[in-house]
């Protein structure tokens, strides 16, 4: 077990360090001069004089060689260092620290939205012996991963709040305030985990072993969730633990939508006026965020099934 | 054997009682019959046989008895009296209350058969908290009791165990604890043992037999196999396309069989067959020629998995045969004994670890490259599965030319007229050759894989299980094709196969190997008329069949 | 095939009808059956689409959206940038079936002329993930070794950052525009591409078939050409149609965002994004652009489903 941990340990350290360097590859060594984007801010390029490229540049060391620009930031980066930005000075860690917690609120908030209701969704759709009930439930799903969530969010808006006013429209205070961007944020994965895990779920059922359990005299429910639901969670698990790192991004598009205050707000800025500091902050950020639930999800899953164990030796009774 | 419940007359009320049940599957195509009127009936302690190839229905039939048709399977018609009541007729709750209480399952493939999640103890205690006939901490005691009389040693250390960790044999026996678990009247064991091998099979039968014979349960045998219906089943029913066609005692059927299916089925089914292959073939004159092949003291290891220790034992452990020209030596064993191994090995599809390869008196362990790919014009392979060996993109006629056209043979012509000639050889219609190997049988497959080994005239061909995912009048056929072309072209064979009966048709030297090693290589009536090895003795006592023969 | 087993029917499973062929006579016999008759085969095919309106509506859906994108002029014959101020915000009608925007231009001309921007976007997008994948999943999976574990670690990497971070951070790098959002949006489906295509080519390559091939002295690029890329190029096309839909919507998302075509060049998303400030009066500036996005992509996954042989069994 502490081998195991140790490994994944290091095989953590790797994606990071692996997804920054990524991130810089892209920000720093695609064409296009990345103190001149600086300087223009998002601007028209041609604005920009040449001095205040060169002062740009000098600051923020990219006259020196490329391989030393690199080893530098990555000796900050391990410190937690990861630059200012462009647009205010501010460190980034520091932007990154204030607008977590709103965003950290609606994903999780989102999470569950999308597991609840991927999960009803999908258990039901088992459940029921209706085959139109079935088939509707199951064409959910498809609508569900094809409406592009901005659009989503606004429609909720549209009636929610202006035409009945059930909801606020934008802001980020209270409770109320949560419940139409994590909605919006939570459907495509509700979406998907639904698809999945009913999927799984079919899989399950036509397995050899639950004809034993009905041979049993076992009656629905006892199959369903005795013996189906527990061998097919473990392909929507792991589709939760791929799908946080997805939510963060796509708060992005929510928080715009809703004019909320948080990571994403932050980004979308970031990205108009090219602020690549904080850009290449919420790209770590998102590899973080996808390292640590897919190790959650990794140690959960020996729970679920005996059959996948963190230790690589088993004892196996031969006979 | 002392049974606790006095043997039925036979003049008693059947226990289960079977009329004219038809049932259908709904497909795109409409409704396929898979059962049309089967009668049959299973009186109290009795054990009655369902014999028939894949596709006659026979399961059909048993899963209909429980109520578990799969999806798109309904009964049309006909009765179900299982003691007295109509489960055909019956509701969902009346069925529920019979399953696992009334009527047991032992299932075909023990190793899926069993929730893969749940502990052992659980699932056998399941069935007795289901029927409320024990509260959780009686269950549990009793699941105890239950896997020991089902033969499992440390019952207590079995319970706490999940699925995967046990044997396929000690599978069986915890489903045959479950089935057993409700003391029910009847069981129902759908081809019990077919995914086990032989040795297991005979013990897991035996248990079985002896347990539901002390309690005086019925139980329903559906088995493909008439050497286990021969030696377990008191009464045979042999179904065929969805018929009934031969009811009676197991020994009457066999012996003085009416029905012209049960014959065919009698005389292909090779575990019953008696005459082996005439001795070797007759060398005409002179001193008798080298040997094709002779392997000498061949080991095979594969590396260990990473962040294990110990390196996985030898697949492969010091073998040396020889194979004579236009001879048949033939490979027995079970599963993972290394039969397959050491052939990929003889034919360089593997390299061995050590050991030495003599092919036509030269050296070829260590050929490589352009050398290696001339040597395979001279040796080729069948493989067991021809669904998987099939690209299933190309036509006939363009698998079978393909090594034609690796070592540029002839023009295109010449290579369709050869194809031609060769699926002519192996007994196909020419009107095949445009066909794709996924519009055909598996008989069919296997011809086109043959006639593939023989395209550029091999002096060599391993067969690898080459029926053994066949039915059993296919295999018959596939086997004489074999011999007949062994006669016409003067082939070796190298036979691979863990069914004695189809050794004994084809070949004329055999040898036995257990866990990597040849334990036993001789002429096949001297190895199966007096083993020397006591695996040998062991694996020939576990053929079933030996009831009648 | 997830249905529960037919252990032992003598019906035919879906999709082998003609190779399960029980009984005696398998082996002797060609396949019995003849080729169906011209007629039934169209009446197969006629049953085959009614019952399936769903797929019918997907492929006249996207045949519009093709014709918006190849003649937009045929759907929509209004100027889709010429205002009209005096015609500012008018609900659907006859005249304007989607409205009209602020300066009173025809929403449906500008939805159906964006449709040539958004699509090239998509249609870019794709094509990168599949050459630039299928070829680093070819060399993965054939070569093996120390080049198939750098490029397979290198997509761990690609998926470990969430896709849509990772397509800000490349049209951070590029700018912005509707080619720049194309490369940015189609780098992130590179590692699913590889990655079905090395576990392609490493299945076949272990396939009963291949060895036979091998077996019989086929030579390695021989094999890869007759067997391994004609198998593997299935399902490497198939996710290219999965993957199509999601690219749409990842394309919107960033033009809806801001960095891709600049007004006032229609684009799909930027054009809800317009409609924002007019959401409490304007209802239409905003659905029904969103609505024309979801159904073409709901209509692209459903076509997908069918490539995806969820109904092989019928078109067999």
């Amino acid at each position: 077990m502490r081998n195991y941990l140790l490994r994944r340990l290091f095989q953590a350290v790797f994606v990071l360090w692996a997804a920054y360097t990524v991130s810089f590859g892209v920000l720093y060594l695609l064409p296009g001069d990345p103190a001149t984007i600086m300087a223009a801010g998002g601007g028209d390029a041609s604005t920009v004089t040449r001095e205040q490229t060169d002062a740009l540049r000098h600051q923020y060391g990219l006259d020196q060689p490329l391989a030393q620009q690199y080893g530098t930031r990555l000796l900050h980066a391990l410190h937690g260092d990861l630059g200012r930005s462009v647009q205010s000075g501010t460190p980034v860690t520091r932007l990154i620290a204030q607008a977590l917690p709103t965003t950290l609120q609606l994903a999780a908030a989102a999470l569950l939205v999308a597991v609840v209701l991927g999960g009803a969704l999908a258990l039901l759709a088992s459940w029921t012996r209706s085959g139109p009930l079935r088939r509707l439930l199951l064409s959910l799903p498809a609508a569900g991963v094809s409406a592009p969530t901005f659009w989503v969010g606004l429609v909720l808006v549209q009636l929610l709040s202006f035409r009945w006013r059930v909801f606020p429209a934008f802001g980020d205070e209270g409770f109320d305030s949560l419940v139409l961007p994590s909605v919006t944020l939570a459907l495509p994965g509700a979406a998907l985990i639904a698809q999945v895990l009913a999927r799984s779920l079919r899989t399950a059922l036509a397995e050899p072993y639950i004809q034993t359990a009905l041979a049993k005299g076992a009656g629905r429910a006892r199959v369903l969730f005795g013996h189906a639901l527990r061998n097919a969670s473990i392909p929507a698990l792991t589709l939760v633990g791929v799908m946080t790192g997805n939510v963060l991004a796509g708060a992005v598009v929510v928080e715009t939508v809703f004019a909320r205050a948080g990571i994403g707000r932050e980004t979308a800025a970031a990205v108009t006026v090219q602020d690549i500091p904080v850009v290449q902050g919420v790209v770590v950020l998102g590899a973080v965020a996808f390292v640590l639930t897919t190790l959650a999800v990794d140690l959960i899953h020996p729970l679920l099934d005996p059959r996948i164990t963190t230790t690589t030796d088993r004892t196996a009774v031969a006979a | 054997m002392t049974p606790l419940t006095p043997p039925a007359p036979a003049s008693s009320e059947p226990l289960l009682d079977v009329r004219k049940l038809a049932i259908s599957y709904r497909t795109r195509a409409g409704r396929v019959p898979a059962v049309r009127g089967v009668d049959l009936t299973v009186r109290p302690g009795e054990v009655v046989a369902l014999v028939g190839e894949s596709g006659s229905g026979k399961s059909t039939s048993a899963h209909a008895v429980m109520g578990l048709l799969p999806r798109g399977g309904s009964i049309d018609g006909g009765e179900i009296l299982f003691a007295g009541t109509d489960l055909a007729r019956a509701g969902e709750s009346v069925l529920r209350a019979l399953r696992g209480r009334e009527i047991g399952l032992v299932p075909q493939d023990p190793s899926v058969s069993l929730n893969p999640v749940q502990r052992i103890g659980h699932q056998v205690a399941e069935v007795l908290l289901i029927h409320r006939l024990a509260d959780r901490p009686a269950a549990a005691r009793r699941a105890l009791e239950l896997l020991a009389e089902a033969g499992l040693p440390d019952p207590a250390r079995v319970a706490r165990r999940y699925p995967h960790e046990l044997s396929g044999g000690m599978r069986q026996r915890v489903l045959i604890a479950v089935a057993l678990a409700a003391r029910p009247r009847l069981v129902i064991a759908d081809e019990p043992t077919s995914a086990l091998d032989v040795t297991v099979q005979r013990t897991i039968l035996d248990h079985l037999a002896a347990l539901t014979r002390e309690r005086g349960i019925a139980v329903l045998l559906i088995t493909h196999d008439l050497g286990i219906a021969a030696d377990r089943a008191d009464r045979v029913a042999v179904m065929s396309r969805g018929e009934a066609v031969e009811t009676g005692p197991v020994r009457q059927v066999l012996r003085s069989p009416r029905h012209p299916y049960t014959r065919a089925l009698l005389a292909a089914a090779p575990s019953l067959a008696e005459p082996p292959r005439p001795a070797p073939p007759e060398r005409t004159g002179g001193a008798p020629p080298a040997d094709l092949v002779v392997a000498a003291d061949l080991v095979k290891e594969y590396p260990a998995r990473r962040g294990e220790r110990t390196p996985a034992p030898r697949a492969v452990d010091g073998v040396s045969l020889r194979i004579g020209r236009g001879e048949t030596l033939a490979l027995v064993g079970e599963s993972g004994s290394g039969k397959s191994t050491t052939a990929r090995m003889l034919v360089r599809l593997t390299a061995p670890t050590s050991g030495q390869v003599l092919f036509d008196g030269r050296d070829i362990t260590r050929l490589g490259g352009g050398e290696l790919r001339r040597l395979r014009r001279r040796m080729q392979i069948v493989h067991q599965n021809p669904y998987a060996s099939l690209s299933p993109r190309l036509s006939v006629a363009e698998i079978v030319s393909e090594p034609l056209r690796a070592f540029r043979v002839g023009s295109r012509a010449d290579r369709a007229r050869r194809a031609a000639r060769l699926i002519d050889q192996v007994r196909l219609p020419a009107a095949l050759l445009g066909r794709r190997a996924a519009e055909l049988s598996g008989g069919q497959r296997q011809r086109v894989a043959i006639a593939r080994a023989l395209a550029l005239g091999p002096d060599l061909v391993v067969c690898d299980e080459p029926v053994s995912a066949l039915d059993v009048s296919s295999q018959a056929q596939i086997l004489d094709l074999l011999a007949d072309l062994q006669g016409e072209l003067g082939l070796s064979y190298l036979f691979i196969s863990h069914d004695l009966a189809v050794v004994r048709r084809i070949a004329s030297r055999v040898g036995v190997m257990r866990q990597g090693r040849l334990v036993e290589t001789g002429p096949v009536d001297r190895v199966f008329g007096a083993p020397a090895h006591p695996y040998t003795r062991e694996l020939l006592a576990a053929v079933p069949g030996g009831a009648v023969r | 095939m997830t249905e529960l087993s037919i252990p032992d029917a003598g019906t035919p499973r879906p999709g082998e009808d003609v190779q399960a062929d029980p009984g005696a006579a398998a082996s002797t016999a060609p396949a019995q059956e003849d080729a169906p008759s011209r007629t039934g085969r169209g009446v197969r095919s006629a049953g085959f689409w009614l019952r399936r309106p769903g797929l019918v509506a997907s492929l006249l859906l996207l045949a519009a959206v093709l014709l918006a994108v190849f003649l937009p002029g045929l759907l929509a014959s209004r100027d889709p940038l010429a205002a009209a101020p005096r015609d500012k915000l008018q609900a659907p009608s006859a005249g304007h079936p989607f409205g009209t925007d602020e300066l009173g231009r025809d929403l449906f001309a500008r939805v159906v002329h964006g449709s040539l921007l958004t699509l090239q976007a998509t249609v870019l997008a794709v094509l990168v993930g599949l050459v630039v994948g299928s070829l680093a999943g070819l060399l993965a999976g054939y070569r093996g070794g120390v080049v198939d574990d750098a490029l397979m670690r290198l997509t761990d990497v690609l998926l470990a950052i969430p896709g849509l971070l990772l397509s800000l951070a490349l049209v951070t790098a590029l700018g912005f525009g509707t080619v720049q959002v194309a490369l940015a949006v189609g780098v992130t489906s590179v590692s699913t591409f590889a990655r079905i295509m090395r576990a392609e080519v490493l299945k076949i390559g272990v396939s009963g078939y291949v060895e036979a091939a091998r077996a019989s002295g086929t030579r390695w690029p021989s094999v890869l050409l007759c067997h391994v890329l004609p198998n593997a190029a299935g399902p490497v096309l198939v996710y290219a149609a999965v993957d199509f839909g999601a690219v749409v919507l990842q394309v919107s998302s960033l033009s809806f965002l801001g960095y891709g075509a600049q007004p006032p060049a229609p684009e799909w998303g930027s054009l809800v994004s317009d409609g924002r400030n007019y959401l409490a009066t304007a209802w239409w500036l905003t659905t029904l652009p969103g609505l024309v996005i979801a159904a073409t992509v709901l209509a692209a996954n459903r076509i997908a489903r069918a490539l995806d042989g969820e109904d092989t069994e019928e078109t067999r």
